[in-house]
């Protein structure tokens, strides 16, 4: 519950309509550019991030080094770009993964129904006590180091909601007239469910998965800063802030400054889209959007 | 003549605290069978966790005996059982880190956690409400705007990346307060006036991860309730701004988010793990990571249990001020 709220909130708020086109335009722009600058920098560019440079260290922001130098003398703006793109592509696939998982289980509950949904959201329930940071936290403790028990723990512990949001959306579809016509039809269990079940949670399974994105990149920067994340050496968010922390006590703010930055921007604005899209999917439900 | 304090519905209120305490049992079984079989799963080795640098010089026929002692050898559902049986008695094991018994490290450090806890908690209620209110006096005016832009920022912003740059702002910039611990690294004696001075900063951090939700929460109620009926007459009546406001508005705004409080346990954990750890609070949620880092699973899957009841704890404190503040709600779930 408390995950659906986190989404919700990032949503709308009340506002007219050119201030509503206005946001979701720079939110589109945002986006366009953190995956031009993933896709497209890092083979353009061809600069070596980890290049080492001790005669410009801990060098604030100028004209050459827009985000300044860390304390070894590494371009911070290139850190920042390289960093986004290691923890996107953790946060993807955690959340493409954990929608996988989510909808799934949630399908299987509400299309099989009885016991066995009863007993597969009783689990929902008890994965959702823990909280998700403590469960990935013992998680990555368990399995470290690497970039794959870093996905996999946010992967488990974000398909909760995704479970929860499709189960219900089936349950919905299930009583349709169409599925009844199918059924009655002859329809085998895993054709209606394929066929008919399925493409109608779609849009909502997509929407969470997207949503999900954001809260998987805070989820891995909070690991990696936690020191149980990504290796040091490997440049994602999390693990910027936390080698910065060295040079931020002696008193140099921007090699913690951006790497923050590139997540809060970025994630307001995957959330201003996905707002847009979910008023789209579900126009009836805007009121309770607000929240 | 019954006093308010009788007159509450005790029995239905109890009889709910019962139910909620038997499903409590269930989950907590499932999620300490759980946290055994993902170490079971994992290449963690509790014999050479618990050899430490030990255990690379130690013959093969020590660490065969130590894996015997430790009952490693058993099967996972035995290790369980054992573990709970001994939980159950009160012997959590011993941190294999800090080599102390589990109970006495949550012992020492549950205070301090619950001390920050509360104080951000306080905190984020009095300036999540202030704020709420007035974003919601008028919806879309350029207070409520800056305001819900405001709560999303700081809802996307990582509460440690907050808490290094309030560091650097408070600490080393201004050097106004301390930059993190409990007590002065001089200062042999714990004084309130020292803890009140350490306690600033982390709470404040906490207390801005818990904001936005807070502020959002009460816009949203507060707004609702101004065009409701009561408050609709309270302006008929031509009470003045400020009462219809507070005396009515915020009333009936507010209660649906005080009773929401209780299930905000798990995002109070998470802020928890990272603000402690920003500034070396000597808390629970602190013990957890360096828990985690130096895989001490004894201390580690205690403390995963422990954070378990907490939050069905709040989510049963929740339902219960909820049935409270709305009498149709009743407590039946």
């Amino acid at each position: 519950m408390a995950d659906t709220t986190w989404r919700a909130s990032l949503g709308g708020a009340a506002e007219n309509r050119s201030t509503r086109a206005w946001r979701v335009g720079s939110s589109a722009v945002i986006v366009a550019a953190v995956v031009l600058a993933v896709l497209v920098v890092p083979p353009l560019v061809n600069l070596d991030e980890q290049a080492v440079n001790l005669a410009a260290k801990l060098r604030p922001p100028s004209r050459e080094h827009p985000f300044g130098t860390d304390d070894v003398g590494r371009d911070l703006l290139l850190r920042c770009v390289y960093g986004l793109r290691v923890s996107l592509l953790v946060g993807v696939v955690a959340a493409v993964v954990a929608t996988v998982i989510g909808t799934a289980v949630g399908a299987l509950a509400a299309a099989t129904g009885g016991w066995v949904d009863r007993v597969v959201m009783r689990l929902v329930d008890v994965f959702s006590s823990v909280p998700h940071l403590l469960l990935g936290i013992f998680i990555v403790a368990m399995f470290r180091p690497g970039v794959w028990p870093v996905v996999i723990s946010v992967a488990l512990t974000h398909w909760l909601s995704t479970a929860r949001i499709v189960r219900a959306e089936v349950l919905s579809l299930r009583s349709r007239p169409y599925v009844d016509a199918a059924i009655s039809g002859g329809a085998s269990r895993t054709r209606v469910i394929v066929r008919h079940l399925l493409p109608g949670v779609l849009p909502q399974a997509g929407l969470a998965a997207v949503l999900m994105v954001p809260h998987a990149i805070w989820h891995e920067s909070a690991l990696s800063f936690l020191g149980l994340g990504l290796p040091t050496h490997q440049a994602s968010l999390g693990t910027l802030v936390q080698s910065a922390r060295g040079s931020l006590l002696a008193g140099d703010w921007w090699p913690t400054l951006f790497p923050g930055l590139f997540i809060i921007v970025p994630t307001l604005a995957i959330a201003g889209l996905a707002g847009a899209w979910r008023e789209r999917i579900n126009p009836r439900r805007r009121s309770e959007l607000m929240l | 003549m019954k006093t308010a304090f009788q007159k509450l519905p005790w029995g239905p209120m109890a009889r709910m605290t019962g139910r909620r305490a038997l499903f409590a049992v269930p989950v907590l079984l499932a999620v300490t069978f759980g946290v055994f079989a993902i170490a079971a799963a994992s290449p963690f080795d509790p014999v050479k966790a618990y050899a430490g640098t030990a255990g690379l010089t130690a013959s093969q026929e020590n660490l065969d005996q130590l894996r015997v002692n430790l009952g490693v050898d058993q099967p996972l559902a035995q290790r369980w059982w054992d573990w709970l049986t001994s939980a159950v008695r009160g012997d959590l094991g011993d941190s294999s880190t800090l080599r102390q018994p589990v109970a006495d490290v949550i012992g020492e450090r549950i205070g301090w956690s619950v001390l920050l806890a509360a104080t951000a908690f306080l905190l984020a209620i009095l300036v999540g409400t202030t704020l709420g209110v007035l974003a919601a006096r008028r919806p879309g005016g350029w207070l409520d705007r800056a305001v819900t832009s405001l709560a999303y920022t700081l809802e996307a912003a990582p509460p440690f990346w907050i808490g290094l740059l309030a560091v650097w702002l408070f600490a080393l910039k201004l050097g106004v307060l301390p930059s993190g611990g409990l007590t002065d690294t001089a200062s042999s004696t714990v004084t309130a006036g020292q803890i009140a001075s350490h306690l600033v900063l982390p709470a404040a951090v906490l207390a801005i991860s818990q904001l936005p939700w807070f502020v959002l929460y009460v816009r949203q109620g507060v707004g609702d309730a101004l065009g409701d009926d009561p408050v609709r007459g309270a302006r008929a009546r031509g009470l003045a701004e400020r009462t219809v406001l507070l005396g009515h508005a915020l009333r009936s705004g507010m209660l649906p988010v005080l009773t929401l409080i209780g299930s905000r346990v798990p995002e109070l954990i998470t802020g928890a793990l990272l603000v402690e750890t920003v500034f070396s609070w000597p808390g629970i949620a602190a013990a957890t990571v360096s828990a985690a880092t130096a895989v001490d699973f004894p201390l580690l899957a205690a403390l995963t249990v422990l954070a378990t009841a907490a939050v069905l704890l709040g989510n049963l404190l929740a339902d219960l001020l909820y049935g409270l503040a709305d009498p149709r709600v009743g407590f039946d779930g």
